[in-house]
């Protein structure tokens, strides 16, 4: 196994990503422009009609734009995932992933590499998010921009991977956007990301108990306690596994003996 | 042929089936280095599926496929190692620069930066496009940026070069000047070249004809041994009679 060839190959595919996320200035304003309603309007207009305990992370009584920070990195997080993925059915399509395909690599390191470059430009749009909350006065512990920084990587495997596997499933591009409505919304709204368990549990069991299993809502978690100091071990177990998961059904749906790819018209 | 040599590609009793629908039917040929053979076959004929199966995008249950004696099925990364693709449809990053995808294809294949700069610039001059490395595809024709696929697909110095229709599109002078480099490359490269089409004047006359329909060979050999089986005066005429008149 030649190391260096692994290490060129992926450095490749990551570079390609980051300085493609770089250059379509649309993209990145976009990807930031949604984050930022949810914080400025929809929070803000939230912010009378919910009351928030006291609970771990938080050692103080919070505002709701401050709760639903982390919910909203695992947006950010949650729509990168997704659009790396359907970017990989874009160029299926078009025909671009075949010369990855193509290269002397195994196809799950290829993957992971892809899968790591989306992870890096998620993590770009993060951190400019979290400074333009800063000036909103959103303001976690200095500490805490450091040690989110590990967890949004795993958290943006975690949704890659699931991005991923979606695009092994999906033939065609017009099949996309009834998979993001029926995947994105259900994890989104079905989180912690906009309210606490706790919250959910008073209305409605049945939901609390959907969002408790729900691998964005560890996701997030992981995020909110990251953010302010502490370590979520369930939180990063189930997340982890989650990726795992996610990631080993990824390789076999592009394996081209055992998965989907044998029953494609393209690659 | 020397027998310790092995073949740049070797197919054998190669079959494929979509959901029960055969496309490839008992294919067997086998190329040597320094050959140029055209695939030939009607919209149809199989020659995508094959390239797919070769390319190891699709994997074939029955039949075998080895480049350079590397099974692509148990030893893939060394047969893909060998491989050089030109897809029919263009691979290339629009919005990157000719040099950023060509770099892009070095790193994929593990190649040091200090090695793959002059190659570049070697396969690029070679077919005049040196001085529009910081160009985008997107501010390419389409000829131009064939050109750029070509030169991206010898950089890793393949001993097969597969190309699927790469002429598609093109204005005759574009064409003809593919064409032509590409069999001036299987002479001076010694580079094996499997070059799927539908368009006779792409045959020279040295070259070796693969006949695809509807999954199976009808004929292989050289152009003259293809003329003589079918009795034909012309490549036109001999294909016509293998394909019973099918849309070429």
């Amino acid at each position: 196994m030649n190391l260096l060839h692994y290490w060129r190959a992926m450095s490749g595919i990551v570079g390609r990503e980051l300085w493609r996320f770089i250059t379509q200035r649309e993209r990145f304003i976009s990807a930031l422009v949604r984050p930022l309603i949810w914080l400025f309007v929809f929070a803000a207009g939230f912010r009378a009609a919910l009351g928030l305990a006291i609970t771990p992370p938080y050692e103080t009584y919070i505002l709701y734009e401050v709760y639903i920070t982390p919910g909203l990195i695992g947006m950010i997080q949650l729509f990168n995932g997704m659009q790396s993925s359907l970017s990989m059915v874009y160029d299926r399509e078009m025909g671009s992933m075949r010369i990855l395909m193509v290269c002397p690599l195994p196809r799950w390191f290829l993957l992971l590499s892809k899968l790591l470059a989306g992870t890096f430009v998620s993590i770009l749009q993060v951190y400019v998010f979290l400074g333009i909350a800063w000036f909103y006065d959103i303001q976690a512990p200095w500490q805490g921009y450091l040690w989110v920084m590990p967890t949004l990587m795993l958290s943006g495997l975690m949704l890659g991977a699931l991005g991923l596997l979606l695009s092994s499933f999906i033939k065609q591009l017009e099949n996309f956007a009834g998979v993001m409505n029926f995947v994105i919304f259900p994890l989104f709204f079905m989180s912690t990301a906009l309210y606490p368990l706790w919250k959910m549990k008073e209305s409605n069991a049945l939901l609390a108990k959907l969002a408790e299993y729900n691998p964005f809502s560890q996701a997030v978690e992981l995020i909110r306690f990251a953010l302010y100091g502490h370590f979520n071990h369930l939180a990063f177990f189930y997340t982890l596994g989650a990726f795992m998961v996610f990631m080993a059904a990824a390789i076999v749906g592009y394996n081209p003996s055992k998965g989907m790819m044998s029953k494609k018209g393209g690659a | 042929m020397n027998i310790n040599t092995p073949s740049a590609l070797c197919i054998e009793q190669l079959s494929y089936a979509y959901s029960g629908k055969k496309a490839l039917d008992q294919v067997s040929f086998t190329l040597q280095p320094g050959e140029c053979t055209l695939l030939l076959g009607p919209n149809g004929a199989g020659k995508s599926t094959l390239f797919s199966l070769i390319t190891r995008l699709y994997d074939s249950r029955d039949g075998q496929i080895s480049l350079c004696g590397y099974d692509i099925k148990r030893q893939t990364r060394l047969a893909l190692a060998k491989l050089g693709v030109v897809f029919q449809q263009s691979t290339l990053d629009m919005d990157l620069t000719v040099m950023q995808n060509l770099l892009y294809h070095t790193a994929l294949h593990g190649i040091a930066r200090k090695v793959a700069l002059p190659r570049i610039q070697q396969e690029l001059e070679r077919l005049n496009m040196f001085e529009r490395r910081f160009e985008k595809i997107r501010q390419l024709n389409g000829g131009h940026r064939r050109r750029v696929e070509i030169a991206r697909a010898l950089l890793h110095k393949p001993a097969l070069l597969l190309l699927d229709e790469p002429t598609v599109g093109l204005d005759i002078p574009s064409r003809l000047a593919i064409v032509d480099y590409v069999h001036q490359l299987a002479v001076e490269e010694n580079l094996a070249v499997l070059w799927a089409s539908h368009l006779m004047d792409e045959i020279f006359p040295d070259d070796h004809l693969v006949v695809l329909h509807k999954g199976c060979i009808k004929a292989k050999g050289t152009v003259a041994e293809v003329l003589t089986c079918t009795d034909s005066r012309s490549i036109k005429e001999a294909f016509y009679s293998l394909t019973q008149g099918a849309d070429a």
